[in-house]
């Protein structure tokens, strides 16, 4: 907070500086950047730096505390194996902040207890110190050095330049360290369980692996079922998806006038917008029941969680996607074309037939296939709706189970964290990242090559 | 806003370049500062005797904005017809009435007769479909499909049911492109895409796509004007041997282009038809003001 006032004084403090060094308004020209510039340059000047020294002295404060505290303890105290001692020191901690303890509370205790709470203050105080000083200190630093020829504006985009590149960094580096992590424990699923028995195995049964006598029992960890689940699921909703999306992406393009596409278009991108959970109830209370009496109504078998259902509501929850991809892409077919074919005597249907979904196909097939993504990761939907069992079967009546589910179920519960079950997640999860990321890529491929060809 | 703003402008500029000549009696009288009002009477011999198209007291109107006046206007059967005229007169627009394409545009509204051989196009009856394969169109900037050379020209003989078997339909493909002058250079590579070949190929594709549906009369909008000299060159050869077959307006900034190609020449001015006549007279004897400062390039 003092920080941000502080900041904002040395902008002002910089742009008059700037100003003054010049000689005023009038000599604004002299200066080799905007006068804001120079208020930001002292401004960043004061905050950055200060803000730095925070954060890295926040992020030690408590482990230097606790060594602080733990030395202040008794010798025999400390001596104690690592476990106890951290017990002890979480005792202090909670005495510290007044909470409710484990241990009898007694007098070192107490002792130790006030002097974290001192350490604690005293170093919040020096926080303070220490940070308003360097932040006053680099503020008047900055503040020193502006004269005309100083060039603000090139440093100032200097260093907003560095502070996005660092953003993206965050962003990109989470994201290998989350491909890393599941790349890793997949290595230590697949030293237990061969690479080939789980891609090409036909039985899925990671059960058997809780009994003591029969961990690692091969063939159990077959991820085939569990893929022709996810593929049978995510066709169904993927026929559902297609044309109807399709449909109304060309009617909203080339039918609808821009008045009903105005309102139609937002409405028809809510269905991306409902939360998947509430898909999945719908699923499996309203809909796979009423998909059962049907079918026993026409004396069909069909299980209370169905792959059909499942794939229904998911193929609902997509629409959105392909309509609205397609949307774009049909939009994106030069007027001109249509034109053409106007010109040459055809309907509005033989124009879209023929000249704009061609033209549009490419397009269309991206956004189809970031659909089919979306769908193959769908998690929500087909826990709730598709069923546990990992049946092998193309029979969109019978209950399925697909990759995501499984993921879940493996890791919900308490579960050793070494054992081959919970590994499997990790293992099942990068597959499914790289089916999903190569759909992507491919998609984005098409669409970018689609692009290209009309500009 | 914008609109409004072009509309003073062009008012004002109306003002400036004087018109004098109302009644078409005075010949070039330099006089006076009305802009063409309403009841502007078009200078020159605007019927013929034997149209293929006839146009009577014609309004253009998007939304509010009057785009062509009462224009009166016959295109003569197996000639060329060259509009010409200042930026945004309105040849484009009336252009698109001969074939009814401004009935994509959804605020466009057109008013008066136009006749096609004594049917009348704008009649609620008639069908728009028949009309456009009838009165074909090449635009200003070549757009053939992004399909084959082939498809390109098979297209319209194909939504037409103009060719009973695979047989008939190369022979129409042919006989198009050939009448287009393209077929030499194009016919080792039907199943090329369109798009590949080069801008004045890419015309004359497109207007080999128009002969194919075998139209009477062909409407140009500016066809040369992305191209380069050869091409347009060629292009220009071509309309003239059409002439033979076809019925053709052609609208054209170039003077040189109208003078090299028409027999007959319009003149439009902020919607108005100013004058039409011979195109030889257009050009060496001018009788409007306006007409003779567009052509002498002294305005526009
Ligand atoms: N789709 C449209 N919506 C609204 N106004 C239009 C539209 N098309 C044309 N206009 C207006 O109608 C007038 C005539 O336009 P038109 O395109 O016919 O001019 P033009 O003579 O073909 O011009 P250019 O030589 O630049 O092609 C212009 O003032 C233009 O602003
Ligand atoms: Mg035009």
């Amino acid at each position: 907070m003092a920080l941000l006032t502080l900041m904002a004084f040395a902008f002002y403090l910089g742009r008059r500086r700037s100003l003054t060094v010049v000689g005023g308004r009038s000599g604004v020209k002299n200066l080799h950047s905007l006068p804001a510039y120079y208020g930001f340059y002292t401004a960043l000047w004061a905050g950055l730096p200060a803000l730095l020294v925070a954060g890295l002295w926040l992020s030690f404060e408590g482990s230097i505390i606790t060594t602080l505290v733990v030395d202040g303890l008794p010798a025999e105290m400390r001596d104690t194996d690592p476990g106890r001692l951290g017990l002890l020191v979480n005792d202090i901690k909670n005495l510290a902040s007044g909470n409710i303890v484990s241990a009898h509370v007694d007098e070192t205790m107490q002792r130790a207890a006030d002097h974290l709470n001192e350490l604690r203050s005293v170093g919040r105080m020096a926080l303070g110190v220490v940070v308003l000083s360097i932040a006053l200190a680099a503020g008047a630093l900055a503040w020193r050095a502006i004269g005309p020829k100083m060039r603000a504006r090139n440093r100032v985009e200097f260093i907003v330049n560095g502070l996005l590149i660092a953003s993206s960094l965050i962003a990109i580096l989470t994201t290998v360290g989350i491909v890393l992590s599941v790349l890793f424990e997949s290595f230590r699923f697949f030293h237990k369980i061969p690479l080939t028995d789980f891609l090409f195995g036909l039985e899925w049964s990671p059960q058997i692996a809780l009994r003591a006598d029969q961990v690692g029992a091969s063939g159990a960890f077959g991820a085939v079922p569990l893929f022709a689940g996810t593929l049978l699921v995510s066709f169904i909703a993927l026929l559902v998806a297609v044309p109807i999306g399709l449909m109304s992406a060309i009617y909203l393009a080339d039918y609808a006038g821009p008045k009903l596409r105005s309102y139609a278009k937002p409405v028809l991108e809510v269905l991306a917008g409902v939360p998947t959970v509430v898909y999945g109830f719908f699923a499996a209370l309203t809909l796979a029941p009423a998909i059962r009496n049907l079918g026993e109504s026409v004396g069909l078998v069909v299980s209370s969680e169905s792959a059909l259902a499942a794939g229904l509501v998911m193929g609902v929850m997509i629409i959105p996607f392909v309509s609205s991809l397609s949307d774009d892409v049909i939009n994106a077919v030069p007027q001109s074309l249509r034109d053409a074919s106007y010109a040459l005597g055809a309907t509005r249907s033989e124009t879209i037939r023929r000249v704009v979904l061609p033209a549009a196909l490419p397009g269309i097939m991206g956004g189809v296939l970031l659909a089919a993504s979306r769908a193959i990761g769908e998690t929500m939907i087909v826990v709730m709706a598709a069923g546990l069992s990992a049946n092998l079967t193309a029979n969109p009546l019978e209950s399925v189970t697909t990759v995501t589910v499984q993921i879940v179920t493996l890791l919900v519960g308490d579960q050793e964290f070494d054992s081959a079950k919970t590994l499997a997640a990790f293992a099942l999860g990068l597959l499914l990242f790289v089916v999903t990321l190569g759909l992507n890529i491919v998609a984005l491929h098409i669409v970018r090559k689609y692009r290209e060809q009309y500009e | 806003m914008a609109v409004r703003d072009e509309e003073n402008d062009m008012t004002t500029a109306e003002t400036v370049i004087a018109d004098a000549d109302l009644v078409g009696a005075k010949v070039r009288s330099k006089a006076g500062s009305r802009p063409l009002d309403n009841d502007f009477k078009t200078i020159g011999e605007v019927r013929v005797n034997d149209p293929r198209m006839s146009c009577t007291d014609v309004n253009v109107f998007y939304g509010d904005k009057h785009a062509i006046k009462h224009v009166d206007l016959d295109i003569a059967q197996n000639q060329v017809i060259a509009m010409i005229g200042p930026s945004g007169c309105g040849k484009s627009t009336f252009l698109r009435c001969l074939n009814r394409m401004n009935d994509t545009i959804d605020i466009c509204n057109v008013t008066g007769e136009i006749r096609l051989d004594e049917v009348d196009i704008y009649d609620r009856k008639l069908d728009v479909v028949p009309l456009r394969a009838q009165v074909g169109m090449v635009f200003q900037k070549p757009n053939p499909f992004p399909k084959s050379i082939y498809e390109n020209i098979a297209y319209g003989p194909r939504i037409h049911g103009l060719a009973a078997s695979r047989a008939e339909l190369d022979e129409v493909v042919e006989r198009s492109l050939a009448k287009a002058g393209l077929w030499e250079e194009v016919k080792d590579r039907l199943d090329q895409p369109g798009t590949g070949l080069s801008g004045g190929q890419q015309q004359r594709l497109c207007i080999a796509r128009t002969i194919a549906v075998d139209p009477e009369v062909i409407l140009m909008d500016e066809p040369c004007s992305a191209l380069d000299p050869i091409a347009t060159a060629k292009v220009e050869e071509l309309i003239d041997e059409l002439r033979e077959n076809y019925t053709i307006a052609i609208v054209t900034h170039s003077m040189q282009q109208a003078a090299r190609v028409s027999q007959r020449t319009a003149y439009f001015h902020l919607g108005h038809l100013v004058e039409v006549g011979d195109t030889t007279q257009i050009f060496t004897n001018p009788r409007h003001k306006l007409t003779e400062d567009y052509i002498t390039g002294r305005f526009g």
